[in-house]
């Protein structure tokens, strides 16, 4: 009995210790801002290995998950007939919610645990102490260029990830199932408004673009140096960053959209 | 892969992002980048406002000129006061215009319609509608009809 007990304030002190070291981490990455000249190289290649080489799969993903909501929608809307209303109906998903959640968890899979592998790797090949031992500062060559780089890439990705979703949408309900064009655009123009869906959007990839980074960088940078470990904190990442993102959504939909 | 061609992609990957969002804003939101035009105000007192929102469209021949920008229970009536915005452009509503709520389409939204009048001199800010007409309650209206008023 005693020794549950013991079990499970082991288990809050482990939780509260790993909160408040990712925490610190958080704080000493965003501080240690990398000079222009030596920084801004480390960036651009972050940038490229996080987000030029995530396109493909996001554009993919953004035109078939664009043409599914064009065909489900046509099939229900027709139905009531109202299928000029598919326009507004594939805009305002992904506008809101497919586009950055369906990037973040994307993101999360790509990115995020190539991240967690490569620094893991780094840690436990002890690249990463002996970065400190030249007194180079590991979190400032390291960590800030690909938290930054995921940061950055996260809203990009979700709004191309959004309007690629809009032309799948319209390649399915106006190409092929014969919606008229012009109410495509113009229900969906009525509808949209850039302030409440549009913005709202990009603040949405903006917060887990921090989190899915944070949780990547951290998880790679707290992992145990060995292959088991590595593998384990790649597992997290992945586990981790889909639950905070799909936990978060649901919070900030509350507050965006459900006049709290 | 060499620097400069990592840095020539990069740009266009974040040129295609910014790009991406124009498109959201202007094409699908169909925002207009056009200063806001100066209005004035002007008042309508209703028996019942219905569904009628804040943010609502007010319109005129069927193209819009106004919002509605505020909706308050006036103690003394009891009638709704309705706040509306129009555009100075559209400083031609004659005065004895009335302001009716209508629905658009079966099951739309509720807006402001202002029916013109035939009076020569305009209403001008701070004005109020002189002849007003509720939203249609189908609700009333079927129970009317069923009690045979």
């Amino acid at each position: 009995m005693i020794d549950r007990l013991a079990t499970i304030g082991r288990g809050t002190f482990d939780i509260l210790a790993s909160l408040g070291r990712s925490s610190e981490f958080l704080v000493r990455s965003l501080i240690a801002v990398p000079r222009p000249a030596t920084g801004l190289p480390l960036l651009v290649k972050q940038i490229y290995a996080v987000g030029v080489l995530s396109l493909a799969i996001i554009v993919v993903s953004g035109l078939f998950i664009g043409m599914v909501l064009g065909l489900q929608g046509y099939n229900i809307l027709t139905d009531y007939g109202s299928e000029q209303a598919i326009g507004q109906m594939v805009a305002l998903t992904l506008v809101r919610e497919l586009g950055p959640v369906v990037t973040a968890l994307l993101f999360a899979g790509r990115a995020g645990s190539a991240l967690t592998a490569e620094i893991g790797l780094m840690k436990a090949t002890e690249q990463l102490s002996s970065m400190e031992m030249m007194g180079v500062d590991p979190l400032r060559r390291v960590i800030a260029p690909r938290f930054w780089a995921g940061f950055i890439t996260m809203p990009l990705l979700a709004m191309i990830f959004s309007v690629v979703g809009i032309w799948g949408g319209m390649l399915v309900g106006v190409d092929w199932l014969g919606v008229f064009e012009g109410s495509y655009w113009a229900n969906m123009q009525s509808s949209v408004d850039f302030g409440e869906d549009v913005l709202n959007g990009v603040i949405k990839s903006i917060v887990f673009g921090f989190v899915c980074t944070w949780i990547a960088v951290y998880q790679g940078y707290d992992s145990v140096p060995t292959s088991e470990g590595i593998s384990s904190a790649t597992t997290k990442t992945v586990v981790y960053s889909s639950l905070a993102v799909l936990g978060l959504d649901f919070i900030l939909t509350a507050v965006m959209f459900g006049d709290i | 892969m060499r620097q400069r061609t990592m840095e020539i992609v990069v740009g266009a990957f974040v040129l295609a992002g910014c790009g991406a969002l124009l498109f959201l804003a202007l094409q699908v939101s169909g925002l207009t980048p056009q200063a806001a035009e100066p209005t004035y105000k002007v008042y309508a007192n209703f028996n019942d406002v219905g569904g009628l929102a804040v943010r609502g469209q007010v319109s005129m021949a069927g193209v819009t000129i106004g919002r509605v920008t505020g909706i308050k229970l006036d103690p003394k009536t009891y009638q709704a006061r309705v706040e509306m915005e129009i555009n100075k452009s559209a400083e031609i509503i004659p005065t004895d215009s009335s302001a009716i709520i209508r629905t658009a389409g079966l099951l739309g939204e509720k807006y402001v319609d202002v029916s013109v009048g035939a009076d020569q001199s305009y209403m001008k800010d701070g004005d109020t509608f002189y002849g007003t007409q509720s939203a249609l309650n189908i609700e009333r209206l079927i129970s009317n009809f069923a009690s045979g008023k």
